[in-house]
C-alpha cells in the first residue's frame, strides 16, 4: 500500500466519489415511470393481444382464407369455414388459444385482407385455463373496442408495408 | 424408337411421342395446364412452349411430335421468356382471389405463376367477368376464373362420351357453358374438378368447408360398384370432408365415378346411429353394447332353440367387407343354420355354379377386346369406368353390341342391338347363340328364328380376335338369370372367347369367396322372404329397398318374432320391423377387404375412428359369437379374419375359384305376357350410403322414379305423357308420374326400383297393372 492509497483512504475520497453520482442521479430527471399511472411510449409495431377486424359498414373482413392458421407456428389458431348464406366465404369458428400464442404476428403478416391484427393490448387475464381461449366473437369484440387504436397505428405503419 | 435430346440429356422414345412425353419420360418437368395424359391434345394454353433447335419460334411441346435428332431447350432464353410471356397473358383476366378460392393451395395456375410468372403485373385495364353457370348440384363454378385450358369440355366429349361442355364466343370474350339450360348431368362428372387446372369448377358439397394442406390423406377402396375403385379420403377432425381418385391404371386409371366420390356425404348423414339401440315394450331405448349384444344373442339362440335353426335368416349385403359376411356366415351355421344369403337382388338361383361368378378376365384387359357383346346391363349407371373403357375401345374400332332391355344411349358407338322386353331376353341372346353356332357348323338345337340383326351380331362376333361376352346387373337380377347366364356360357364356348359378369356391388365375388350363401339345405334370399324365418339377421342393407322383392321383404321382416339389424344407418323404416339395431361402422371406419369383380383382393385401414358408440362390424358379429359362446370367434384384427378366409391367398392378385360356368338350368325361353316392368337401380339409389348423401340425391340420376313407356304402350293402355298412371300388382296400387321413354320396347313400363315410393309394386320383374289414374 503507497502514501497514495493512504491518502485517499482517509481522505474518504472514494465515498465520496460514490456519493458525488448517488446525488447527480437524484436531482436528475427521473426514467423510472410509474406503471400503471404512467405507460411508456409503443410502436405502432407492438404485438399485443389479437382481434378480428371489421370494414367500416360492419362486415366482418375475414374470408376464411385460412393462410394465419398455416402460419401460425404455435398451431394457436383454429378455423372452420363455410359458406354463409349470401354464398360468401366465412368462418363459422376462429379460435386463437392465447396460452399457446407466442406473438409472432406472423398471422398478421398472413391476412390479405387485414382482418386478424395484434392490438397494443398487453393487460388482459384469466382467472382459468379457458379465459385465454379467444372465440371468434370475443375477437370481433375486440375489434370493435380498439377498432380506433387499431387503424391509426396502421396508418402510421402503412408507409413501411 | 427415336433418338432426342432434352436439355442436353440424350434419349430414346417411341415414335409418335410428343415432346412433353419424352421429357416426363426423362423426368423433366415441362410447365402446362391444357395438356392431360388422357385426354386430346388441344395445345390452347401455350404454356409448354420450349424451344426446338433450327425451330424460329418456340414450340408447344404437347402438341410437337418428337423427330430423330431433336434437340430441345426447356430453360433456355427463348423457353423462358415465351413461358413468361404466356404466364402474364394468362394472369390478365385471372382474379387475384386466391384467399377465397378453393383451389388455392392445389391450383396449377397458382404453382406455375410463383415458379414461371413475373414478380409484378403490368396490366392496368379493366379484367373481363365472366357469368357463372349453374352445372348442377355436384359442382361449382366460377366461370371468371377459367383460363380456358377446355380441359373438361374435352373430357365430358371424350371420356364422358356427351359433349355437356363447350366453349362459345371467340379471343377474349370466349367462355365456357353447357347448352342452353342444361347440367352436368355425366355420371363421371366430378372429374372436371380435378381436371380444372384453376378454381373455376370445383366441388359443391365440399364448398369452402376446408383447405388441401389442412386434410390427410388416407388410401382406401369404393364400396359401390364391384370395379373396387381406388380412392383417397381426405380426413380432418375425424371426418371425411372429401373424396379424390387414387390413380391406379389397372382399374380406375385416374378417374372416379360421381358416385365414388360424392358418397362420402352419407358418412356424415343425420340417420348415422351412434349407440346401439334395442326395442322394449314398443319403445325404442339406447343401451350400452353388453347390454345389446345380449339382447341380440338371446334374440337368435331362443328362435333357434324353440323353432329349429332353419327358423333364422341372415340377408347380408353385398357391400359388406368379406370380413363381416365371413363372421356372419360362421355365426349362423353355428347356431346351425344355413338361411345366409348376400345375393339380395338376385332372384333366379336355379343351376349349380362352380365357382364365383366374375369378370371373367382384368379390368384393363377390357379395353383391348375388339368385339364385346354386353347382355343386360345399364352399363353407364350400374359401371361407369368399366362403361368409359368400353367407349374408349369402341371409339377405337372395337364393336360393341347389345343384348337388352331397353335402348338407352350408352354414349358410345354400337354396332348391333337387340332390344326386347324382359321376358323375350333369353330368345334374344338365344338367337345369336343359334346364328353364331350355324356360322361355327356347330349344332344348337333350340327352336328360335335368327332376325338379321342377331344375325350380323354373330357375324361380327365370329369375326374377331379377342372376344368378351358379358353379363350386366339386369341380366344377374332377371327372373331368368340361370337360363342367360347358361346361353351366354354357350355362346362363350362356341366362340371361344372370355365370358364374365359385371359384378353388382363392391363384394359381390367376396360374397362367395366367403361363403355367405347358403350351404345344402339352406334357403337363398328370395326363399328366406318368400317363406318367412322367425329370426333375421341384416347386416348393412335396408332389405325393402336392397331385395329384390321389397315388398316381400317388408312383410316377411314385419311378421319376424325378431330382427336384429347391424346398420350405420336407422332408417325410419328399420325402426319399425327391426327389435335391436347395433351400429356398425361403413367402409371409411372400419379395416376391410373387397374382391372386385376382376377378383382382385384389395383391403384397407380404416381413415378414421368410428361415429360415437359404432363399432367395426367384424368386431361386432366377433363379440355377438362370443355371446353365444360359439367357437371359432377369437380373433384379434381383421387380418386375422382374412388369413382365416383367404389362408395365403391374401395378396392383391386374382383368385383362384373363380370360374362362371352353371349347369343343370332348366333353359326356359317363353316370352310372357301383359304390361312387363323393366326395373333398373338408378345408380344413387343402389345401396345404403349413397342413398343418404345429399348432393347426390339432387342430381337428374336421382329423380323420383316414373313410369316410362313407349308411345305404343301409352297408346294402348290410353295415359298421356305427362299424366299419371296407377300401377299395381296384386292390390297395393301406386300412383306415379308418367314420362314418354321410346328406349323401352313395346309393353313394357320402366320402373325403376331401389326407391321408397316403388316397394309396394314388389318383384323387379314381370307383369305389371297398368292404368290410367
Amino acid at each position: 500500500m503507497g502514501a497514495r492509497d493512504l491518502i485517499q483512504t482517509f481522505s474518504l475520497g472514494e465515498l465520496r466519489q460514490g456519493l458525488a453520482v448517488t446525488f447527480r442521479y437524484l436531482f436528475a430527471p427521473k426514467i423510472t415511470i410509474m406503471y400503471p399511472e404512467e405507460k411508456t411510449p409503443m410502436s405502432p409495431r407492438f404485438r399485443g393481444l389479437h382481434a378480428l377486424r371489421r370494414y367500416p359498414n360492419g362486415e366482418e373482413r375475414c374470408i376464411a382464407c385460412k393462410l394465419c392458421e398455416a402460419v401460425c407456428p404455435a398451431m394457436a389458431i383454429t378455423i372452420e369455414s363455410a359458406e354463409r348464406e349470401d354464398g360468401s366465404r366465412r368462418t363459422t369458428r376462429y379460435d386463437i388459444d392465447l396460452t399457446k400464442c407466442i406473438f409472432c404476428g406472423f398471422c398478421e403478416e398472413a391476412c390479405p385482407v387485414d382482418a386478424i391484427v395484434e392490438t397494443h393490448i398487453l393487460e388482459y387475464h384469466g382467472e382459468v385455463r379457458g379465459d385465454l381461449y379467444y372465440t371468434k366473437q370475443m375477437l370481433l369484440a375486440n375489434g370493435d373496442r380498439y377498432e380506433a387504436d387499431i387503424a391509426k397505428a396502421r396508418e402510421q405503419d402503412a408507409k413501411f408495408r | 424408337m427415336l433418338e432426342l435430346e432434352i436439355d442436353g440429356k440424350a434419349l430414346q422414345v417411341e415414335e409418335g411421342s410428343t415432346v412433353i412425353d419424352a421429357a416426363h419420360q426423362a423426368g423433366i418437368y415441362i410447365p402446362h395446364f391444357c395438356y392431360h395424359k388422357k385426354l386430346s391434345i388441344a395445345a390452347n394454353c401455350r404454356m409448354c412452349l420450349v424451344q426446338v433447335e433450327k425451330a424460329p419460334k418456340p414450340l408447344p411441346a404437347c402438341a410437337t411430335p418428337v423427330a430423330n435428332g431433336m434437340k430441345v431447350f426447356t430453360h433456355s432464353e427463348m423457353a423462358v421468356k415465351a413461358q413468361k410471356g404466356v404466364m402474364e397473358f394468362l394472369l390478365i383476366n385471372h382474379p387475384l382471389d386466391c384467399p377465397i378460392c378453393d383451389q388455392g393451395g392445389e391450383c396449377q395456375l397458382q404453382d406455375l405463376a410463383v415458379g414461371y410468372g413475373g414478380g409484378q403485373s403490368r396490366y392496368q385495364e379493366e379484367k373481363r367477368v365472366v357469368v357463372n353457370k349453374n352445372l348442377g348440384p355436384l359442382i361449382n363454378t366460377d366461370m371468371t376464373r377459367c383460363i380456358n385450358c377446355t380441359r373438361c369440355v374435352r373430357f365430358t366429349q371424350e371420356i364422358g362420351g356427351r359433349m355437356e361442355l363447350g366453349q362459345a364466343f371467340r379471343g377474349d370474350r370466349a367462355e365456357i357453358m353447357p347448352f342452353l339450360g342444361n347440367t352436368v348431368d355425366s355420371e363421371l362428372s366430378g372429374n372436371i374438378i380435378d381436371l380444372c387446372p384453376v378454381g373455376a369448377l370445383t366441388s359443391k358439397p365440399f364448398r369452402f368447408s376446408a383447405r388441401t394442406w389442412e386434410l390427410a390423406r388416407r388410401q382406401s377402396v369404393s364400396p359401390h360398384d364391384a370395379l373396387g375403385s381406388n380412392l383417397i379420403a381426405q380426413v380432418k377432425h375425424d371426418r371425411v370432408y372429401r373424396v379424390l381418385p387414387f390413380e391406379n391404371e389397372d382399374i380406375n386409371e385416374c378417374w372416379l365415378s360421381d358416385k365414388d366420390r360424392f358418397s362420402y356425404e352419407g358418412l356424415n348423414s343425420e340417420e348415422r346411429l351412434t349407440r346401439p339401440m334395442i326395442k322394449q315394450g314398443g319403445f325404442w331405448k339406447e343401451v350400452e353394447w353388453n347390454q345389446a349384444l345380449d339382447y341380440a344373442a338371446h334374440a337368435l339362440r331362443d328362435v333357434a332353440k324353440e323353432h329349429g335353426p332353419a327358423a333364422l335368416g341372415s340377408l347380408v349385403s353385398p357391400h359388406a367387407t368379406l370380413e363381416e359376411m365371413y363372421l356372419a356366415g360362421k355365426l349362423m351355421r353355428g347356431l346351425g343354420a344355413e338361411n345366409i344369403d348376400f345375393r339380395l337382388r338376385q332372384s333366379d338361383f336355379s343351376g349349380a355354379r362352380a365357382g364365383a361368378p366374375w369378370l371373367g378376365m382384368r379390368i384393363g384387359e377390357l379395353s383391348k377386346l375388339d368385339r364385346v357383346l354386353v347382355v343386360g346391363a345399364f352399363l353407364r349407371k350400374d359401371q361407369p369406368l368399366i362403361a368409359q373403357r368400353l367407349r374408349q375401345a369402341a371409339k377405337r374400332g372395337t364393336q360393341v353390341s347389345i343384348v337388352h332391355a331397353t335402348d338407352d344411349d350408352q354414349l358410345m358407338p354400337v354396332f348391333g342391338k337387340l332390344i326386347a322386353a324382359p321376358s323375350q331376353l333369353p330368345e334374344r341372346l338365344a338367337q345369336v347363340v343359334k346364328a353364331v353356332a350355324e356360322l361355327k357348323g356347330a349344332s344348337f338345337d333350340m327352336k328360335v328364328t335368327v332376325s338379321p340383326e342377331a344375325k350380323r351380331i354373330a357375324e361380327s362376333l365370329v369375326s374377331g380376335q379377342d372376344v368378351g361376352v358379358l353379363l350386366g346387373n339386369f341380366a344377374q337380377q332377371h327372373a331368368r338369370a340361370a337360363t342367360l347366364n347358361w346361353l351366354a356360357q354357350q355362346l362363350a364356348e362356341l366362340l371361344g372367347c372370355r365370358f364374365g359378369f359385371l359384378g353388382e356391388a363392391a363384394n359381390s365375388v367376396g360374397g362367395y369367396v366367403a361363403n355367405a350363401i347358403p350351404g345344402a339345405g339352406g334357403l337363398d334370399s328370395g326363399r328366406m322372404l318368400a317363406e318367412p324365418r322367425r329370426a333375421y339377421l341384416v347386416l348393412g342393407a335396408d332389405p325393402e329397398l336392397d331385395c329384390a322383392d321389397g315388398h316381400q321383404a317388408l312383410a316377411a321382416l314385419n311378421q319376424a318374432a325378431s330382427v336384429i339389424v347391424l346398420s350405420p344407418f336407422k332408417s325410419a323404416m328399420a325402426l319399425e320391423y327391426a327389435d335391436a339395431i347395433l351400429p356398425i361402422a361403413p367402409f371409411a371406419e372400419t379395416s376391410g377387404t373387397f374382391v372386385s369383380t376382376e377378383g382382385r383382393v384389395q383391403s384397407f385401414q380404416a381413415v378414421n375412428r368410428p361415429l360415437g358408440e359404432t363399432r367395426p362390424g367384424w368386431k361386432v358379429l366377433r363379440a355377438l359369437g362370443n355371446v353365444l359362446q360359439l367357437d371359432g370367434f377369437d380373433q384379434e384384427s381383421s387380418e386375422v379374419v382374412r388369413e382365416e378366409i383367404l389362408g395365403g391367398n391374401g395378396k392383391p392378385a386374382p383368385m383362384d375359384n373363380l370360374d362362371n360356368a352353371i349347369s343343370g338350368v332348366a333353359v326356359d325361353l317363353t316370352a310372357g305376357s301383359g304390361t312387363e316392368r323393366v326395373s333398373d337401380v338408378p345408380i344413387y339409389f343402389a345401396d345404403p350410403l349413397v342413398r343418404r348423401a345429399p348432393s347426390l340425391q339432387r342430381t337428374r340420376d336421382a329423380a323420383v322414379p316414373t313410369a316410362r313407356m313407349n308411345a305404343a304402350t301409352l297408346a294402348a293402355l290410353g295415359i298421356a305423357a305427362g299424366g299419371r298412371a296407377k300401377v299395381s300388382r296384386g292390390d297395393t296400387p301406386i300412383v306415379l308420374g308418367v314420362e314418354l321413354d321410346a328406349a323401352v320396347p313395346d309393353h313394357c313400363v320402366r320402373i325403376a326400383a331401389g326407391h321408397a315410393t316403388t316397394v309396394n309394386l314388389g318383384a323387379m320383374t314381370g307383369a305389371l297393372k297398368v292404368e290410367p289414374a
